[in-house]
């Protein structure tokens, strides 16, 4: 090839890129003269909201935009190939040598149909290898991705592996061809945050020993901030701000930037710091904004010029923005201190009796030989205005607690539940209006939870009518307050759900809750489907609603960042256990549980100076159905002592201050160990290799 | 697999004994009784209801449904009222002429129907789409014995390329029989083809659009490389069950087709015992075709857990 003789060429070279799609018979303009390169050997990040063109570009460098999308304008080169008017046996030449594409969800990736092993020999059939060679090359590949046993994962078809070895895979699949740039299209995204940072770790292993240079595309700051070198900031398809990865993050030059930033509670932060910075607006529809800077009307920093005229890219030493008053950045990515009038209280909760209890909730599905029990004696309270937060990975059996809660589901015999003193019958038909009005719901999908055929104002209407004691004639006024609250325009209660943003669509459904004035709701991945900049709304206005009415919240989230910002008490669970449960602040602090640890080292902040020692998991989560003997986390456990550890389920180790640790090492020694030493040499920054 | 291949089996016995319910109802509270219709409009009443305590008719219902269940069980179908010989063998007669015309539909329209779909997907929006999937729906949506009329004056009357008729004179070779079958079976398969058509075309156009073979483009496959190793297999699953189901439901279609063709098989089989209110004849032909479009979906199921491997797992597993 070409590029070899040469002198090596940038791995990424867009000039005035210009990418067109073609909607209803107009042009859109997805990418707008976008300019990036990518040395050799680099490690470049790409961070936006949704729709802001990441995926387009990534799609772009493979020469694989969707039928209606073209380059138009500019250049676009992959290691000294243009990319722009490749076709043919040159474009797929390019794919077979040059670039590979590692993309979110792999399991939709991989052919359901054939075999893992034929699919990844196939890579090496492309560049003219034999079948059987290709088969004995995948074998290696497969070794390379750390998979335990190859022979066995190759005879395997996608649906047989999970998440994590199917993204594997997918990987082996991309580096099969040795390729100068990988794509990593938010290759995490979806993964459980144990597997999630295994996965990264073998990317910066791959990458490190194969020098390849990377272009890496996620909307987790954290994870871009772990993984790159340098980062390139888009919005609305225009590059907005760009530079050294760290540099970026602690100095935005761009408001977006700095919004984003601002967007994540740093690690440590709670509600009581103040609220999280959210961007008002949404991304303007493709191509609609002609004249101006393209963020000016979301931007808190936007001035008459923003409007009129579009700031051009400015490079100062390595750093490049585009934005007319840079200086004003710096401000937005703080917290903004919340004046919270309204007593907190949660803070008196000791002195109240509790508001709910749970005591010894267990679930078991099926029967006889089939039942699995996937909920194994939960008992904790919950005092009004508290929020408490349950986090865990899949089959850790959070939604299932939150489903026996609202009697969506029969807890097994023996379990209590409590409300305000009185007992909650199992099943939501048995329980009284009132005891469904106090307990409800948000989802993490409001699509699936709304009526998509009513507007909004009938679907508040209908709440209202079956959670609350209201008049009809008192109904539509209280409709408006309800909006009013959630701050939803008023235009939009004749809307339908299908006409409403993610962000409105979820304001709709926490709307829907609070119409009978409830006690306490429990909220179910609330923000997991949302863009960081509403998230962060969202969730200012959850901590708002709970301070204004005193509801209790039982937050259920794997974002552990989240759940630190919102919650008063944390609870820690794995495979249907609880492991660990404390106050917010002192779960963050050693002792841990050795699980709590480890989901703690994954990497949840964009300015994670001080490198934590690095605690890794391996492998996936045992099964509900067949738990591991003794202490159900002995699989995995990083700091399992002996025998003990897979004979007998942990002790519940009570602590100051309501804290609870299951596990069979004593609370002093776990803080022992973890303030000292990680167990596991931590894998080298991959960024200094 | 082989307890999957129990259970489904038994659900299709169930299903075959609740026709064979409904069948036996159906066939009492039809209008008139089977002695006026043998023996016409002028016989006496007296005749007539001898002939019905003859035939059994006088008896309680009951006991009428479990001796003719008895006798299909055993193979006996009673003897036909209007040929007066064995129900039995006059629709095993029948069942094999009907056979031959459907293998030669079958062997026709399936893979024209999948071709023409997978073709229609890879040209979509194009002008051989369009002539695909419109030519299609006007074949499948007219009544077959609009076809059958149409394909016989242009093809047997007006370019007589092909014999009218569908039986081959006695002493025919095999070829000469197959040139007879053309014609019916062409006309058999216009209904099936715009549908089975369909489903290849909507399935191969979900696999294009799919991440999988974006996959398998970017690893650098060439595009018949692409459509060859990781398209078709997936387009074409969701058309396993429709085409097995469809052919069950060919078997309305011969009724027409083989009265239009004066062909002696099934369906005209049924169309006269139906008229002639043969009840034994009747029963025996309804229960026959059921038993065909169950063996047709059971066969379905077994084909879609061995072409793929995902419903296998699940098949498996039970």
């Amino acid at each position: 090839m070409t590029a070899s003789i040469a002198p090596p060429a940038a791995a990424v070279q867009a000039e005035q890129l210009d990418v067109t799609y073609r909607v209803r018979g107009r042009d859109r303009l997805v990418i707008r003269g976008l300019d990036l390169a990518i040395a050799p050997g680099e490690s470049y990040g790409l961070v936006g909201e949704s729709g802001c063109g990441k995926s387009t570009m990534a799609l772009a460098l493979v020469g694989a935009l969707p039928s209606n999308g073209r380059v138009s304008g500019g250049r676009l080169e992959v290691a000294g190939h243009d990319l722009a008017s490749a076709r043919g046996e040159a474009l797929r030449r390019l794919r077979t040598d040059v670039v590979a594409m590692v993309y979110q969800s792999p399991g939709r990736a991989l052919n359901p149909t054939m075999r893992v092993g034929d699919q990844i020999a196939e890579s090496f059939v492309v560049k003219s290898a034999s079948w059987d060679e290709g088969r004995a090359q995948a074998h290696e590949m497969l070794r390379k991705v750390k998979i335990a046993d190859p022979d066995l994962v190759m005879r395997r078809y996608p649906h047989e592996l999970s998440g994590g070895m199917q993204q594997r895979v997918v990987i082996a699949m991309a580096l099969a061809k040795r390729p100068e740039l990988l794509i990593l299209d938010e290759p995490t995204t979806g993964l459980d945050a144990t597997v999630e940072a295994e996965v990264l770790d073998l990317i910066a292993e791959l990458r490190a020993e194969m020098r390849t240079s990377v272009l890496f595309i996620s909307h987790n700051l954290s994870v871009i901030a772990r993984m790159c070198d340098r980062v390139g900031v888009l919005y609305a398809g225009r590059l907005a701000e760009e530079g050294p990865v760290d540099d970026v993050f602690r100095r935005p030059r761009h408001p977006y930037t700095a919004s984003l930033v601002g967007c994540i509670p740093r690690a440590g932060m709670s509600k009581e710091d103040g609220r999280l910075v959210a961007i008002p607006g949404a991304l303007p529809a493709l191509g609609s904004v002609e004249r101006g800077c393209v963020f000016a009307a979301r931007c808190p920093a936007a001035e008459e010029r923003c409007a009129a005229e579009e700031p051009p890219l400015t490079r100062e030493d390595d750093r490049g923005f585009r934005c007319h008053y840079p200086e004003r950045a710096g401000a937005l990515s703080r917290p903004t201190e919340a004046p919270l009038a309204v007593a907190d209280p949660a803070r008196e909760a000791g002195e109240r009796p509790p508001l709910l209890e749970v005591e010894r909730v267990a679930k078991t599905f099926g029967d006889g030989a089939r039942a699995v029990r996937v909920l194994q004696e939960i008992s904790f309270t919950l005092a009004a205005g508290e929020t408490l937060g349950i986090v865990g990975e899949s089959g850790s059996g959070k939604s299932t607690l939150a489903r026996v809660l609202l009697g969506l589901e029969a807890a097994d015999e023996g379990a209590t539940l409590r409300l305000d003193g009185r007992p909650l019958r199992p099943g939501v038909a048995a329980r009284d209006d009132e005891q469904v009005r106090a307990l409800q719901i948000v989802f993490q999908n409001p699509d699936s939870a709304l009526n998509q055929r009513h507007t909004i104002r009938r679907i508040l209407r209908r709440a209202l009518r079956r959670l609350s004691a209201l008049p009809p004639q008192r109904r539509e006024q209280r409709i408006a307050e309800l909006a009013e609250e959630v701050r939803l325009p008023a235009p939009q209660l004749d809307a339908r759900p299908a006409g409403l943003s993610g962000g409105m669509k979820q304001r709709v459904a926490i709307a829907r809750a609070f119409a009978g004035e409830p006690r306490v709701v429990v909220c179910d991945e609330p923000t997991s489907a949302l863009d960081v900049s509403v998230q962060a709304a969202i969730v200012n206005l959850m901590v708002w609603l709970q301070r204004e009415h005193g509801t209790a919240f039982v937050f259920i989230s794997h974002d552990l960042a989240i759940v630190q910002y919102i919650a008063d008490r944390i609870m820690v669970m794995y495979l249907g256990r609880v492991m660990e449960v404390g106050a917010a602040a002192d779960v963050f602090s050693p002792p841990h549980h050795p699980y709590t640890e480890a989901l703690l080292s994954a990497p949840r902040d964009a300015f994670a100076a001080e490198a934590r020692a690095r605690v890794r998991l391996h492998g996936d989560p045992p099964s509900v159905a067949d738990p591991p003997s003794g202490c159900v986390f002995q699989t995995r456990c990083p700091r399992k002592v002996g025998a003990i550890c897979e004979t007998e389920a942990p002790p519940c180790q009570q602590l100051a201050g309501g804290r609870q640790i299951h596990c069979h090492i004593p609370a002093a020694e776990l803080e022992r160990l973890q303030r000292e030493a990680p167990v596991e040499a931590p894998t080298p920054d991959p960024k200094e290799t | 697999m082989s307890r999957f291949l129990i259970r489904r089996a038994g659900l299709g016995l169930i299903t075959l004994w609740l026709l064979s319910v409904i069948v036996f109802l159906g066939a009492q509270v039809l209008p008139g009784n089977p002695a006026r219709a043998i023996l016409g409009q002028d016989a006496a009443p007296a005749s007539v209801a001898q002939l019905n305590s003859q035939l059994g008719y006088d008896r309680p219902l009951l006991e009428r449904y479990f001796d003719w269940l008895g006798g299909v069980l055993t193979g006996d179908f009673g003897t036909s009222y209007l040929y007066q010989s064995s129900a039995g063998d006059l629709i095993a007669t029948a069942l094999g002429n009907s056979l031959k015309l459907g293998l030669v539909a079958v062997v026709l329209v399936v893979p024209l129907s999948l071709a023409g779909g997978v073709f229609a997907a890879l040209h979509r929006g194009r002008l051989a789409d369009k002539a695909v999937t419109f030519g299609g729906m006007i074949v499948s949506v007219l009544p077959e014995f609009v076809t059958g009329i149409v394909l016989l004056l242009a093809l047997g009357i007006w370019w007589p390329v092909l014999p009218i008729s569908a039986t081959a004179p006695p002493g025919a070779g095999p070829l000469e029989e197959l040139r007879h079958l053309i014609l019916p079976a062409l006309a058999l398969m216009a209904g099936l083809f715009g549908y089975i058509a369909r489903v290849a075309r909507a399935g191969t156009i979900d696999v294009l659009d799919a991440d999988s073979t974006r996959t398998a483009t970017v690893k650098g496959l060439r595009r018949r490389e692409v459509i060859r190793r990781h398209v078709l297999r997936n387009a074409l699953l969701p058309s396993i069950t429709v085409t097995a189901t469809q052919i069950g439901y060919m078997v309305g279609g011969l009724v027409v087709i083989e009265r239009l063709f004066n062909y002696q098989g099934l369906g005209l089989l049924l169309f006269n015992a139906a008229q002639r209110k043969d009840f034994p004849l009747l029963q025996g032909a309804v229960l026959v075709v059921g038993a065909i479009y169950i063996v047709m979906t059971l066969l379905a199921d077994v084909l879609q857990a061995v072409v793929n491997p995902r419903v296998r797992a699940q098949v498996t597993s039970r």
